[in-house]
C-alpha cells in the first residue's frame, strides 16, 4: 500500500501525451489510511495525501518543500486552493514529514535532469526509469527551482482537483442527486435544485474512503481565482514578532550547546588536541573528536575531515572552550595551495586543450575561426562564493532508546535521515528529522555535514545537543560555489554579425546546459576540462547559471562593442527565432529607456538569461563619479509562463539580485596555505541597505510551461553590471568582484586580466 | 553572579556570568529565542535589541553592561495590550519577510529610528538599518515599509492633536 511498485508504475504510465507526466509525479492508489498517523490529528481527516480537512472546514495543505524563504508553501497552497474551490482565508499549511511515503519521485527526477522540459525527463526505456525511480526514493528535495513548476503543477493542483472530485461525488451520493448538478464554492458543497449547501468538513470522511484520481481535470487558467493573485505568505505574520521557529529556537528537555571546529585545510586529519584549558572553563561538558564521514553521498558526504567539538552549557562558553583548544592539524597535500595556484591550475588545465569534454557542439568553429577576418578573444574568471545564509548552520539532536530526532532546517530531510543514519550506524526508521524554518539555505541546506556532527555528538555524550556553527565556521567550511575560468573566441563576419562561438572553461557542475547560448550563431563549439582542487564545491543560487550568465553575457556584449552595434540590438538580432527570450529582451530595453541618452559617467548594461524555466532579461544602470561606483536601478523582465503568486515571484527577482550583487560587487573567498582566508561579514561582505539599487520587476504570463523563481534573477545581474560599466567609461572587467578593482586608475578599453 | 535585568518592562533577578552576552543570556536563561545569532562580532544587526531605547548589538553586549537600564526585545515591540507596532503591520502589508531570520533585528533598528526621527529621510534610513544584512535582499521593501509605518504614525498623532 502507498508503494510504488513496478505496476502501478506501469499503469500510471500506460497513458499518453501529458497524462504520464501526471502518473510520475502522483504515486496512484488509494494511500490515507497509511498516512493519516503520520500527519492527522484530533478533528482532522486526511483526504488525499496532501489535503486534510478539519471538523471546523480548515484545509490543510500538506507540502513536501522546505521554507527557506522563497514563499513556495504559501504559492502550493494557493495552488490546492485553486482546484479545490477552497476558501483562503481558512488555509493553512504543514510541511509533509520526512518520511518515505512523502518522498518526491518527480523532484528526484527533475533534480536529475533539471532544466529540461518535463516531458522530456522520460528516459527511452521502462527500465531506465525504473532505476531512477529507485535512486529518487530518498529525496524530498527544495532546490533546482522545482517546488511550484513540478510539485506544484504535477501533484499540489491534481490533489486540490482530485480532492474536490471526491467531496462531490460523496455529497451526490448522499443527497441522491445526480454528481454533474453538485458544484463548489468557498469550502462548500452546493445543490441548487434541492437547496442545500454543506461544508467540506461534513463529507470529509466519505470522500477519504474513495480512491482519488490522479487524472481529473484542471481548472483553465481564466477561471483560476486564487492562483495569480498575490495573496499575503502565510508564514509572514510569525516572523514580524519573534513568533517564528527555526531551528536555532528548538529547546528540549535536558539539552547542552555545542560548537566545532573542522581543519583549516580540507581534508586535514586530527594530529593532537590540547583540552586542558578548554576544560579548565567553568560549564564546559566534554571535548569530542567527531569523525568525517566516510560517505560518497552526495548528501552525506563531506571529505573535509574530521573535527573537534566543545560541549557546553551555553552556546558562549562552547565558543570559549573552542577558542581554548589547542588543536594541531595533520599535514595534507593540500597545504600550500592558494587561489593563485588554483588559478594557474586551471589556465594549465584549459591551454594543454586536452581532454575536453563537450557540451555543445553545432558546424565547425575551428574551421570558421581559422578562415575569419576578425577574431575576438577573451577570458574570464570568477572566484569561489560562500552562501553565508543569516541564520548560522544548527542542529538539535536527541537519541533515547534507540531513536534519534534531529531538529534541523534542511533542504532535503529524507536525504539528512539516510545520511544521519549511516554516520550513527541507526536503520533509517530509527532516525526522525523534524524539519524547521530556515533562515536561507540558498543550496548550502542541501548538505547534511553539520547534521550528521550533531547526531554524531549526541551519540558520543548522550544527552540532546544543539550545535550551532560560528559564523567563521560558516564561512571557512563551506560546499563552494567553484571558482572558474572560462575562454571565448568568436568569428565576427565582416558586416559584424557573429559566425563563431568558441568555449572553453573549467568543471562542470550542473545544470549541464548552463553555457549554452540561445543565440542563433551558425557554429558553436563549448566544452570543459576538469581540473579538480581540494575545495568542496556545492550548488549556490542558480547553480553553473551563476558563472556563465557572467561569461557568456560579458562576450556577447564585447562582441556588440567589437562590431559596433547596439548590444540589445545585436543580441535581438540573432534571437529571431526565440520569440520568447526575443519579448523578454524588448520588454527590459523597453522599461528601461534604452533608447534614452544617459549622463556623462552613467551608463546602462544589458543580460538575457534562460535557466529553471524561466527567462530573464536584466538592464542596469550605473554612475560612475570620480571612481565610486553607484549601482542606480535594474529593470527585470522575466518570463514565468505563469506566475502563481505575482508578488511572490517579484519578491524572488529582488532576492535573487541582491544575491548576484553582493557576489559581483564582493564576493570572493580566497584561499592561502590550503586554507580559506574569510571568516565573518567584516571580510565576506554583503550587500546593504544603502546600495541596494530601485529594482523594477516586470512579469510576463506567456502561458507556457511554468518556470522557476528562486534562482533566475541571480546569473544576470554581474553580467549587466559590468556591461553598464564599459558603456558608461569604456573599462571591460572580465573577473569578479569589483571591490579590489580601482575604476578610477583605469584607463578607457584596458582589459582587466591583462593588468 | 546574580544580577536585575529589566526586559519588556519586567525586572527580573538572574544568576549569570557578567561577561555573557546579552544575545545568550535572552536566548539560553530566558527564552527569549526572537533576537538571533547572526556573526557574533557586531557586523550583521540579526541580534539587535533596544537599551533605553537606543540600538545595540547584543552578541557583543555583556549582560554586566545592562545594569539598571531597560531592554527590549521583539517580543516587547507590540503594545501593552498586544496591539502590533505600526512597523510590523507595515512588514506584512509590504510582504517584508522572505526567510524573516534577520527581521527581529531589522525591525528594532527601524523601531528605534521612528522614536529618534519620526519621518526619516532615505539617508535617515540608509544611516539607521546600514548594520543590519538581510541575505534576502529585501531592503527595498524594508524601506518602503518603514517609510509607511513613519506616515501612518504621524498622521495619527496628526488626528490625536
Amino acid at each position: 500500500m502507498g508503494k510504488w511498485t513496478r505496476r502501478a508504475f506501469l499503469s500510471a504510465a500506460a497513458l499518453t501525451g501529458g497524462g504520464i507526466v501526471v502518473g510520475l509525479a502522483m504515486r496512484p492508489g488509494r494511500r490515507v489510511d497509511g498516512l493519516t498517523p503520520l500527519v492527522a490529528g484530533e478533528g482532522e481527516t486526511l483526504v488525499h495525501a496532501f489535503i486534510k480537512i478539519s471538523t471546523d472546514n480548515t484545509i490543510t495543505a500538506i507540502v513536501p518543500h522546505g521554507e527557506m524563504g522563497q514563499g513556495a508553501q504559501t504559492a502550493l497552497a494557493q495552488m490546492v486552493a485553486e482546484e479545490m474551490d477552497a476558501d483562503w482565508s481558512r488555509i493553512v499549511v504543514q510541511e509533509a514529514p520526512a518520511h518515505g511515503e512523502y518522498a518526491f519521485y518527480s523532484i528526484g527526477r527533475g533534480f536529475q535532469f533539471q532544466g529540461l522540459n518535463f516531458p522530456d525527463l522520460l528516459v527511452p526505456t521502462i527500465d531506465g526509469v525504473m532505476m531512477r525511480l529507485a535512486d529518487s526514493m530518498n529525496l524530498q528535495i527544495t532546490g533546482g527551482s522545482m517546488s511550484v513548476r513540478v510539485t506544484g503543477r504535477y501533484s499540489m493542483q491534481v490533489a486540490g482537483a482530485a480532492t474536490r472530485d471526491l467531496l462531490r461525488r460523496a455529497a451526490a451520493d448522499a443527497w441522491h442527486v445526480p454528481l454533474q448538478e453538485v458544484v463548489t464554492e468557498n469550502s462548500h458543497l452546493l445543490h441548487a435544485g434541492t437547496s442545500r449547501r454543506a461544508p467540506y468538513a461534513e463529507f470529509a470522511g466519505a470522500a477519504a474512503r474513495q480512491t482519488p484520481s490522479y487524472t481529473p481535470t484542471l481548472k483553465q487558467p481564466a477561471d483560476y481565482r486564487v492562483m495569480g493573485r498575490s495573496m499575503p505568505r502565510l508564514d509572514i505574520p510569525p516572523k514580524v514578532d519573534g513568533t517564528a521557529r527555526f531551528a536555532l529556537d528548538i529547546r528540549r528537555p535536558g539539552m547542552v550547546y555545542a560548537t566545532v571546529m573542522r581543519a583549516p585545510v580540507f581534508g586535514a586529519p586530527v594530529a593532537r588536541v590540547d583540552d586542558t584549558a578548554a576544560l579548565a572553563i567553568d560549564g564546559v561538558i566534554a571535548v569530542i573528536r567527531v569523525p568525517a564521514a566516510q560517505s560518497k553521498d552526495r548528501v552525506g558526504g563531506f571529505s573535509a575531515g574530521e573535527s573537534v567539538a566543545v560541549v557546553a552549557d551555553s552556546y558562549w562558553t562552547a565558543t570559549r572552550g573552542l577558542r581554548a583548544l589547542k588543536v594541531e592539524w595533520g599535514m595534507t597535500p593540500n597545504d600550500s595551495v592558494s587561489s593563485h595556484s588554483i588559478f594557474d591550475q586551471f589556465d594549465q588545465a584549459l591551454a594543454a586543450e586536452t581532454d575536453v569534454i563537450s557540451d555543445h557542439v553545432t558546424g565547425d568553429a575551428k574551421r570558421a575561426l581559422a578562415a575569419a577576418d576578425s577574431v575576438i578573444s577573451a577570458d574570464y574568471r570568477v572566484p569561489y562564493l560562500a552562501h553565508t545564509c543569516m541564520e548560522p548552520l544548527n542542529a538539535t539532536a536527541e537519541i533515547t532508546d534507540g531513536q534519534c530526532s534531529v531538529w534541523v532546517g534542511c533542504q532535503n530531510p529524507l536525504g539528512f535521515r539516510r545520511a544521519i543514519a549511516a554516520a550513527i550506524d541507526f536503520e533509517e526508521h530509527n532516525v526522525t528529522v523534524h524539519n524547521q524554518l530556515m533562515g536561507g539555505a540558498f543550496g548550502r541546506k542541501s548538505r547534511a555535514d553539520w547534521a550528521v556532527q550533531t547526531a554524531l555528538i549526541a551519540k558520543a555524550i548522550g544527552r540532546p545537543v544543539q550545535l550551532i556553527w560560528g559564523r567563521e565556521e560558516d564561512v571557512r567550511q563551506d560546499f563552494y560555489r567553484p571558482a572558474s575560468v572560462s575562454q571565448f573566441q568568436a568569428a565576427l563576419a565582416e558586416d559584424g554579425e557573429v559566425v563563431a562561438w568558441m568555449n572553453r572553461y573549467t568543471n562542470k557542475f550542473e545544470p549541464p546546459e548552463a553555457p549554452l547560448i540561445p543565440y542563433a550563431i551558425q557554429h558553436q563549439d563549448i566544452g570543459h576540462v576538469e581540473s579538480a582542487t581540494h575545495v568542496p564545491g556545492g550548488a549556490w543560487r542558480s547553480v553553473d547559471h551563476s558563472q556563465h550568465g557572467f561569461y557568456t553575457e560579458s562576450f556577447i556584449d564585447e562582441l556588440a562593442v567589437a562590431a559596433n552595434h547596439d548590444p540589445y540590438e545585436y543580441r535581438a538580432r540573432l534571437l529571431e527565432d526565440k520569440p520568447r527570450h526575443l519579448a523578454v529582451l524588448k520588454t527590459a530595453a523597453e522599461r528601461a529607456d534604452w533608447q534614452k541618452p544617459l549622463a556623462v559617467g552613467w551608463g546602462r548594461g544589458i543580460s538575457l538569461q534562460e535557466c529553471f524555466g524561466t527567462i530573464v532579461a536584466q538592464v542596469v544602470e550605473v554612475s560612475i563619479d570620480d571612481g565610486a561606483l553607484s549601482v542606480e536601478r535594474i529593470v527585470a523582465a522575466v518570463d514565468i509562463g505563469f506566475a502563481v503568486s505575482p508578488d511572490g515571484t517579484v519578491a524572488q527577482i529582488e532576492s535573487a539580485i541582491a544575491y548576484g550583487l553582493t557576489a559581483a560587487l564582493y564576493g570572493e573567498i580566497t584561499l592561502e596555505n590550503g586554507a580559506v582566508v574569510q571568516s565573518n561579514f567584516h571580510d565576506y561582505q554583503a550587500l546593504r541597505m544603502a546600495e541596494m539599487p530601485n529594482v523594477e520587476t516586470h512579469i510576463i504570463n506567456s502561458g507556457h510551461s511554468m518556470g522557476g523563481a528562486g534562482e533566475v534573477g541571480t546569473p544576470g545581474v554581474a553580467p549587466a553590471l559590468v556591461n553598464a560599466i564599459y558603456d558608461a567609461i569604456g573599462v571591460r572587467i572580465r573577473k569578479l568582484p569589483l571591490k579590489d578593482i580601482n575604476l578610477r586608475s583605469l584607463v578607457e578599453g584596458k582589459s582587466l586580466l591583462d593588468s | 553572579m546574580q544580577q536585575t535585568v529589566t526586559i519588556n518592562e519586567v525586572k527580573q533577578s538572574i544568576d549569570v556570568n557578567p561577561e555573557k552576552p546579552l544575545l545568550w543570556v535572552l536566548r539560553e536563561e530566558l527564552a527569549l529565542t526572537g533576537t538571533k545569532f547572526g556573526c557574533g562580532i557586531a557586523q550583521c544587526g540579526a541580534c539587535t535589541v533596544l537599551l533605553d531605547g537606543r540600538p545595540i548589538r547584543s552578541c557583543i553586549t555583556p549582560i554586566a553592561a545592562t545594569k539598571g537600564r531597560a531592554i527590549t526585545t521583539i517580543e516587547g515591540l507590540a503594545g501593552a495590550a498586544g496591539q502590533p507596532h505600526p512597523l510590523q503591520r507595515a512588514w506584512i502589508a509590504h510582504q517584508v519577510p522572505q526567510c524573516g531570520y534577520c527581521q527581529s533585528g531589522q525591525l528594532m533598528s527601524a523601531a528605534a529610528l521612528l522614536t529618534q526621527q519620526p519621518s526619516p529621510t532615505d539617508a535617515d534610513i540608509d544611516q539607521a538599518m546600514q548594520g543590519n544584512i538581510c541575505r534576502c535582499g529585501m531592503y527595498s521593501r524594508i524601506r518602503e515599509a518603514i517609510k509607511a509605518a513613519a506616515a501612518e504614525a504621524t498622521s495619527d498623532s496628526g488626528a490625536d492633536g
